[in-house]
Formats: structure tokens, sequence, C-alpha cells
């Protein structure tokens, strides 16, 4: 008998999680179940006209993010002025109040955009399954979890659960080596692939990030390429855990600790693709051949290097993409040609469970401090605002002295949540507005109706409110 | 959920790549706690302009294709968020279909959850079916059972889709109740997890 081949770490995550099968499908255990006030009240309403129980509200975890005002926070939901955006905060708090579940309300420290808060509070750990009504929740992959975004139906399901019905995805590797040039990062990395990819170019699989450029990769970095994952197409984005990974969870509030720690590390460093292991499909990447990385357009593979043009329609191989293309441009206010630094911005938005994790606050105030330096501020014209991911993280850039770098080079400073990257909250564009973000999707109408958002990393965004127009951050450092 | 068997119907074509799910039911919709009433937020900026008139170009607004049952899109539709919100506006407008060469795969999970049929063609299948729905006769008719489109002209394309899905949207199926009979089963998952993984208990 030919000896089995090896396992992937996804293949080794499912196997780890599946309960039963039935008919074909896989009935898979849900370890960690993040909630939050957008996908959740028809759930929860689904529950109670079915009289069904919340199955383990101790794995379950509820915060406020999405439609969150970025200021007053500590006046409380009932002082959230959009009636209907107060209404879905009032319900969730019905919700896990009815069904016991531990919840971070708006103003309590530990409050944030979920993706931000589950690791940071090392509710994510290796080897978990981790789902969320939010297509982002690919983010928690990072820590070698399997962790995607589900509907509302399947939020219910798993409420009354603890499980999920899947069929298994296929295993996807791309490879990240060699040493990138300075001003690049994970953000570049993600952008760079989902513009080689295309945006369905991983459907229907898993991608595990390898190589040494990811390696190389702090947790946050690693976040933000696992997040952008699903701009992609793929389910889910995994790293295997490493040192870089325990050292982050070490001392978190809910990671184990003592003989308990002991035992987790042991099981948590199963988790890893075996040599032998075979994947459907593999890229490599260099990335020392990767620039600073752009969005021109209206989808997140519209990419350019910030060096560049921007490309013509006729550049594009079908007859849809050249159709979404000239859309794309008529939308974007752009010329075929022009080159991308000569867009004129407007808006700046720094956050989103992208990029607003500690490290990226310091990149982007690295380029503030430097501009400060040298006696630049954000351009006349440009509202430039910077939204930390939790209060923690606004607290420990706060002792970082971070706000101050931000607020003296005319940045806002503002309380956590999605804000701008979905625009839910009062924070939105105006029609013809141009924002350098650090968010993950340049959809119209995205950040609000008419909002035009080129993407990009924290650095870069910066880079762009100080001159007032896309720019290089390598020329600010 | 509803069940779907057998369509016939009025097909709209919106021939654009990557339609996505901010597209199809923006932001300022899904500020609801319950279900129904998105058709008047679907396609939002396509249809309606500045004003909040209609946009008389947008194919959902000509005379024709009002009362479309099935949408036939672009490739990777329904990429982006994981709203559901996305499937309930199109099932609210009166969507009950939507045929394309690809979709996201959240999106596509989350038709099944309501009976809201998504098909994949073939590039070239889908491109004549858009080119017939933009000529007078615009009916097409879908059988889940057969697994087949029938395009106006009466050409008849095959698709493909996985046989547990198939049978539970021939039956609107409740997912929640099904795997519930499997409960023993997570019983016995949990009690093996907590010894194995005690730290996960009681956190």
């Amino acid at each position: 008998m030919p000896p089995m081949p090896g396992k992937t770490l996804y293949d080794k995550i499912w196997d780890a999680h599946v309960v039963a099968e039935q008919d074909g499908e896989a009935i898979l255990y849900i370890d960690l179940h993040l909630i939050h006030e957008v996908t959740t009240p028809q759930a929860f309403a689904g529950l109670r006209a079915n009289r069904r129980a919340v199955r383990r509200p101790d794995r379950t975890l509820a915060v406020a993010d999405h439609n969150i005002p970025t200021e007053g926070q500590g006046l409380g939901v009932d002082a959230v002025a959009d009636d209907e955006a107060r209404l879905q905060l009032q319900t969730l708090g019905r919700n896990v109040e009815d069904y016991g579940i531990e919840y971070f309300q708006m103003g309590d420290i530990r409050n944030g955009i979920v993706h931000v808060v589950g690791p940071e509070q090392g509710r994510t750990q290796p080897g978990m399954t981790i789902v969320c009504g939010d297509s982002h929740t690919s983010t928690h992959g990072a820590f070698g979890a399997l962790a995607h975004g589900i509907g509302t139906s399947e939020v219910e399901h798993v409420l009354a659960t603890q499980t999920l019905r899947q069929k298994k995805a296929k295993n996807f590797r791309i490879r990240i080596e060699g040493e990138p040039a300075p001003g690049v990062g994970a953000k570049d990395y993600a952008l760079a692939i989902i513009g080689e990819i295309g945006t369905a170019g991983g459907t229907g699989y898993v991608i595990e990030y390898a190589g040494s450029a990811v390696r190389a990769l702090s947790m946050e970095g690693r976040m933000t390429l696992c997040n952008l994952t699903i701009e992609g197409g793929a389910r889910a984005g995994l790293v295997a855990p490493d040192e870089t990974t325990f050292e982050y969870l070490k001392g978190r509030p809910s990671t184990p600790k003592g003989g308990a720690w002991e035992m987790a590390l042991g099981y948590w460093k199963s988790f890893f693709s075996d040599d032998d292991a075979v994947f459907d499909r593999e890229i490599v990447l260099d990335a020392a051949k990767i620039a600073p990385t752009v969005t021109w357009g209206t989808s997140p593979e519209d990419v350019v290097a910030v060096t560049g043009a921007v490309p013509a329609p006729e550049s594009f191989a079908t007859p849809d993409k050249r159709a979404s293309a000239e859309r794309a441009l008529g939308y974007m206010g752009l010329t075929a040609g022009q080159p991308i630094t000569e867009a004129k911005i407007d808006v700046v938005f720094i956050g989103s469970c992208t990029n607003s994790r500690i490290e990226d606050l310091r990149a982007a105030a690295k380029v503030a401090a430097k501009a400060l330096e040298g006696g630049r501020k954000v351009a006349d014209g440009v509202r430039a605002m910077v939204v930390p991911g939790s209060g923690l993280v606004r607290a420990q850039a706060e002792e970082e002295g971070l706000d101050a770098v931000f607020r003296t080079a005319g940045f806002e400073w503002r309380e956590p949540g999605c804000s701008m990257c979905l625009a839910m909250n009062p924070d939105k564009l105006e029609p013809g507005q141009r924002c350098a973000s650090t968010s993950n999707r340049n959809f119209e109408g995205r950040q609000g109706r008419g909002g035009r958002t080129h993407l990009m990393s924290p650095a870069m965004a910066a880079a762009a409110a100080i001159a007032g127009h896309i720019a290089d951050v390598r020329d600010f450092l | 959920m509803e069940a779907f068997t057998r369509l016939d119907a009025a097909a709209a074509p919106l021939p654009l790549a990557n339609i996505d799910t901010d597209q199809i039911i923006p932001k300022q919709f899904l500020k609801i706690v319950d279900r129904k009433g998105l058709a008047k937020g679907l396609f939002y900026d396509l249809r309606f302009d500045d004003d909040g008139r209609e946009r008389p170009d947008f194919v959902l607004n000509q005379p024709t294709y009002k009362g479309a049952g099935v949408l036939i899109a672009g490739d990777n539709f329904g990429c982006g968020s994981s709203r559901e919100h996305a499937p309930w506006a199109l099932m609210d407008f009166g969507i009950k279909a939507v045929v394309s060469t690809s979709f996201a795969d959240i999106f596509y999970n989350n038709c099944f959850q309501n009976g809201l049929l998504p098909v994949v063609l073939k590039a070239d299948e889908v491109r004549q079916l858009m080119d017939e729905a933009r000529g007078g006769n615009h009916v097409v008719s879908i059988d889940l059972e057969a697994q087949t489109v029938t395009s106006p002209s009466g050409a008849v394309f095959g698709f493909q889709i996985d046989p547990q899905r198939k049978a539970k949207m021939l039956k609107g199926l409740d997912a929640i109740g099904e795997t519930l009979e499997a409960a023993k089963d997570i019983d016995t998952y949990e009690m093996k997890r907590a010894l194995a993984q005690p730290w996960l208990e009681g956190a």
C-alpha cells in the first residue's frame, strides 16, 4: 500500500473538527463564534421563532463595531444619533442578555473591530475554527486558525448547534520569498497577490501563506495578509503558527496560563503543513519585486505600483473586464495613462480590520513624525482621520505618544470602530471625494455614495495625507 | 426557506463583472433587524440617481424587464461582504435565480440558505443568454430537477450543482433541524474536546 500523503495545515484543522458527515457534507465544530450588531438580529429572531437555545454562549463573544460613531462613545448606546443604528445596537444588547453571551459594549476599552478584538484578547488561537458574520473573519487565519465569514442564516446555525455544515475547499499555497524593499509590507504583498490572481482567483480554495517573507512578518502583518484573502475570493487564509505567534499570544487575557499554556503549546505546534503535503495550486512571489502598491479602480484587483500609471481599458482581456475598467475609470475620475501619483486626495482614512493595529499606527505615525521634522503637516484641504482598531489599541498608541504626533501633524484622532471602511456610521465620503484608505474594499460607494477609494498601506496613506496626492512612501522615509 | 423546483421568468441582463454585495445592497440598508423590505435598496446606486429618481438606462428600470425573475450577470457575482442582505434583497425584489460564470463563495452559500438559485454556466452560454435576453423574448426556464436552463430561443444548457444542495433546495429544508439530528455526535465531540483541550472550557 502506498504511504498516505502528508496533510496540509488546512487538512489538519479540518480533520480535527469534523463532528459527523451527513449526505456528503461535514458538520464542522466551531471553537469560537464572534458576533456583532449588523449581521445577527435576524439570527436571534430565528432562534426565538423556533424556540432554540444558544448551544455554547461561552464560546461566543459579541462586540459593537460596524455602525458605532467614532466619537462620544462614552455617552452610551442610547445617545447614538442614528435611529436605525441605535436600534441595532439595542437589539444586540438585549439578545446577548437573553442568551447569556459576553459582550464588549461600545465605550468598553476592550471593544473595537471584531477582528482586532479576538486576537488582542487571545480568544483567537492556533488550530481553532472561527466564524463570524463578516467576510474579513479570514483575518484570524494569521494564527493558523481556520476562520471565515458566514451569512446570517449560518450565524443562526452556529448559535443553535455550535457547528457549520461545510464542504471542504481545495488547498492553495502562496509562497512569498526574499526580502522586501524598504516601505513595502503585508498590505503591498496582499494587493500584489490579488492583482496577480484576481478577485475570483482564490474561489474554492483555502490559501496558506508561506515563505521567508511571510515568516518575517509580525502578527499584525500576517493579519493584514489573511484579512485581504477574501478579496482574492478564497474561503480563508492561513499562516502556520510559530514562535512569533506564541510570543504574541502569551499573557493575553484569554490564553491559557501555567501548565495549561504548555499543554496548549504542544497542541498548537502540531498545526503545520507536512513536507510531503500536496497543494492543488501553488504560486511563488518574490518580495523584492513588490513595490508599494495602490488601487486605481473599483475592485481590489485593480492594482498598480505607486510608480505606475492608470491602465487603459483596451489592455484587458475580456469584453466584461474592458466594460468594468471603462466604468471604473469614469467612476474614479481618472484617465488611462495618467501617473497614479497625480491623483489628488481629499480624505485619508487610516483604520479598519485590515490596518488599525498598533504596528499600523506606528508606521503611519513614523511618516507623520518625519514630515513634522521637515516642517510639513497634512496638506491643505485634506481631511485625515486615524481610527484605532480597539480601545486598547487606542490606549497603547496614546501611551506611546502616537496620538500627539498625529494631532500635531493635523490628523483627527478618533474612537475605535469600523468607521469609514464601510461608512455605516457618520464617517463617510461625499460624492466625488477621493480617499487614500488603509481599508479593504474600493467598491463603488463603499466609503460613501460617489466616494472614490484608493487602497494602500498605512505608511502610504500617511504619505498621501502630507503630499495631498498619492505619493511614494519611500520619499518620506 | 422557499423551495425551488422550476422557474419560467423574464431574464434581465447585467453584463458587468465583479458585481459586489455593496452594489447589490448598499450599507445604508443593512441597519434593519428583520429580513423583509430590502427590495427598495436593491442595486440602489445603479437603479437611482443622486436625486433618488430611477435611472432609465438601468436594466431593471426598463419596462421590458419589470418583474424579471432571473438575473444574468458577469463573472464573480456577489463578491465582497458576507451580508445575507444581498440574497434577501434579490428575493424581496422578485429575483429567484442568478446566472453567471462564477459566484463568490459566501454569496453562493447564502443563496442556498434562502432558496435563491445561483446557476453557473459557461462563458459562451452566459453570453448567449445575455444576447437573447436583450431581444424581444426574455423568458428563460430553469428546471432544477433536470439541471437545465432553456434560453428564450429554446437552446438548452445543462448546469452542475451539488446534489445535497439541490435536494435541500427542491424541498426548502431547514439546515438547523437537519444538523440537530446529529446532536449526539456534537455532544460526544464536545466531551472529547473538553478532555483534550481543557483550556477552552469555562473561558
